[in-house]
């Protein structure tokens, strides 16, 4: 069928993407300038050192977020469904938030604080969002859902109010952080989300026939042999540190979870044995791509990469929910 | 009797406060045909899904070929139990084909392709159960009928020896039900499996199943031989309706319905 050609397509078009992604910016690289230092050391540097590293964190920020963002809509069978909507980045920011906002300086084992920070905080909203469910009977994906909203705003209001009790400069950086961006010197973050991204996109490609039953309904799936409530948690749990990993690292970059998991599903059908491959590599490509114009579109100006995501994501997010007619009602 | 496939003594299932299922207990031989009615909200539903653990707990125990239906792994179980669902218009984005396949979950690995022995009884089933010629066709694509045949075929898939059925033929026009009605009783007969069916349909399940259940609020008030139900006062008791009984001139058995009032 159409899976013939469209998935090497969307891996060419990443790996296209990645190629092409550090070459571009304020200051072309000439290609040859990367391995033999033409005009210098210069442009070298600036590709091995600020622009590859870039591309790097961008492209497993975009698969993470993507994958988690594919294993939400399946587990909740609705295609707003994102990690997001459940209150990982919101607990990420307030953890950030907190320690901006309360003036703390510190890192544990090289670990940035602020990092330390955002991580402890998803965990926290994770943990929280997953014990609300639990106080209702049988982990309902309703109950979820709504507790994820319910964390998210709850949230969101301390946030708010941090920021208020802080003075000028602390709320503009809470301010910064909150917007997301990916701005790295080096491959540590890269190495540093590295591991997480690769649990968790594991743990999903590996769970690909049971994302296939979850998507028919826990019901079927339950019939067909498939313990929902076991695949739920080991999905939710590994999908969430996989989040909370990018959001520390690179803030709360919005909408990606849940347009590329869309738009691959346009091109793939609804397997998740070829979705997951396609959403690792295109989500990749995608931020990479955002990464790209965030850096390009108003140069020498850089806009936040979550800016992007968002401006692209918002009438996206509309058109879905207008476009949810009868014959989609799920996908 | 024969060597008891379904066993289940003293269950009770309750949600919140209410017992949707008080002690219920029955055996279900080998092969059988087992009609499940009653009135709406009796609990034939949920003892289905109780068979199959898409309801956990409940007090009581089910065995399952001797068995404790909690000693079992989800995948062991689907191996031995499958489960038609009630019809419903979801939009589901899978061919026949891959859902049919789905069916096999119980007997792949993670990460592994469908084998040679999956897909020879994957095309099996389509053959027999008559969905081949729309194999490729999404599955909102279908008409009820169709669909249905396409649920029962996915659910042969798992190759297991128990079916259960939640009002097969409800919602499809008569060529659907005859066809339905006689692929169920070609798997009880020939293939040998053991079939429960949840029906509304009183005149099939006196017709095509050698026992039926009744349950009523919850209890079992009616277990036997089929013929045996087809009296005023049993039947009367459970619907609390009155019924017309009509001599059937091919078979001994009258035929049976709802007295409208007034007539």
């Amino acid at each position: 069928m159409i899976k013939s050609w469209t998935l090497p397509a969307l891996v060419a078009f990443s790996i296209l993407t990645v190629a092409a992604a550090p070459l571009v910016g304020p200051h072309w690289i000439p290609p040859e300038a990367i391995l033999k230092p033409v005009k210098g050391v210069f442009e070298s540097d600036l590709f091995w050192k600020i622009r590859l590293p870039r591309v790097c964190t961008s492209f497993l920020a975009g698969s993470a977020l993507a994958v988690a963002g594919l294993a939400f809509q399946a587990i909740f069978r609705n295609a707003l469904a994102t990690p997001f909507t459940l209150g990982v980045s919101s607990g990420a920011s307030l953890g950030a938030t907190l320690y901006v906002g309360l003036g703390f300086t510190f890192s544990i084992l090289g670990f940035p604080g602020d990092v330390l920070a955002s991580f402890a905080g998803a965990l926290l909203s994770v943990g929280l969002v997953y014990y609300l469910s639990r106080l209702k009977k049988g982990f309902s994906t309703s109950s979820m859902l709504l507790a994820g909203v319910a964390v998210s705003f709850f949230f969101s209001s301390l946030i708010l109010l941090v920021q208020y009790m802080s003075d000028f400069t602390k709320s503009f950086q809470i301010l910064r952080r909150l917007i997301g961006g990916i701005q790295v010197v080096g491959f540590e973050e890269a190495l540093n989300l590295l591991p997480f991204v690769v649990a968790g996109v594991a743990v999903v490609a590996g769970l690909s026939h049971e994302l296939n039953l979850l998507t028919v309904g826990e019901d079927i799936a339950t019939s067909r042999g498939v313990n929902v409530n076991r695949t739920k948690k080991v999905l939710f749990l590994f999908t969430s540190l996989m989040v909370g990993g990018v959001v520390a690292f690179c803030g709360p970059i919005g909408f990606v979870g849940m347009m590329v998991p869309h738009i691959v599903r346009l091109f793939l059908g609804a397997d998740h044995r070829y979705l997951t491959p396609g959403t690792l590599a295109f989500g990749g490509g995608f931020l990479t791509l955002c990464d790209t114009l965030s850096r390009t579109v108003l140069s020498p100006v850089e806009l936040p990469v979550g800016v992007i995501t968002a401006i692209l994501g918002g009438p996206f997010f509309i058109w879905l929910l207008l476009s949810n007619s009868s014959d989609r009602s799920f996908f | 009797m024969s060597e008891a496939v379904i066993e289940i003594e003293d269950f009770t299932y309750a949600s919140g406060a209410k017992r949707i299922l008080n002690q219920v207990s029955f055996r279900v031989g080998e092969a059988d045909y087992l009609s499940i009615i009653g009135p709406n909200g009796a609990g034939k539903t949920t003892l289905l899904k109780c068979l199959n653990r898409i309801l956990p707990g409940g007090e009581g125990t089910i065995k399952i070929r001797g068995r404790r239906l909690e000693s079992y792994s989800q995948r062991a179980l689907a191996r031995l139990v499958s489960y038609v669902p009630q019809l419903d218009g979801r939009a589901l984005p899978f061919s026949v084909d891959e859902f049919v396949s789905m069916g096999r979950y119980p007997y792949l690995n993670p990460f592994s392709p469908l084998s040679a022995e999956d897909r020879r009884v994957v095309r099996e089933i389509l053959e027999r159960t008559g969905t081949l010629d729309f194999a490729g066709r999404r599955l909102d694509t279908l008409s009820g009928g169709e669909r249905q045949k396409v649920f029962i075929a996915a659910a042969l898939a798992q190759g297991a020896e128990i079916l259960l059925l939640d009002e097969p033929t409800s919602f499809l026009d008569y060529r659907h039900q005859v066809e339905i009605h006689r692929l169920l009783r070609e798997l009880n007969r020939e293939h040998g499996k053991t079939v429960l069916a949840v029906t509304h349909d009183i005149n099939n399940a006196v017709l095509a199943c050698n026992r039926v259940l009744a349950l009523k609020e919850g209890r079992k008030v009616f277990e036997g031989e089929a013929r045996e139900l087809v009296r005023k006062e049993t039947l009367e008791g459970i619907y609390e309706t009155a019924f017309l009984f009509v001599e059937n001139p091919y078979s001994a058995l009258p035929l049976v319905r709802p007295a409208e009032s007034g007539s």
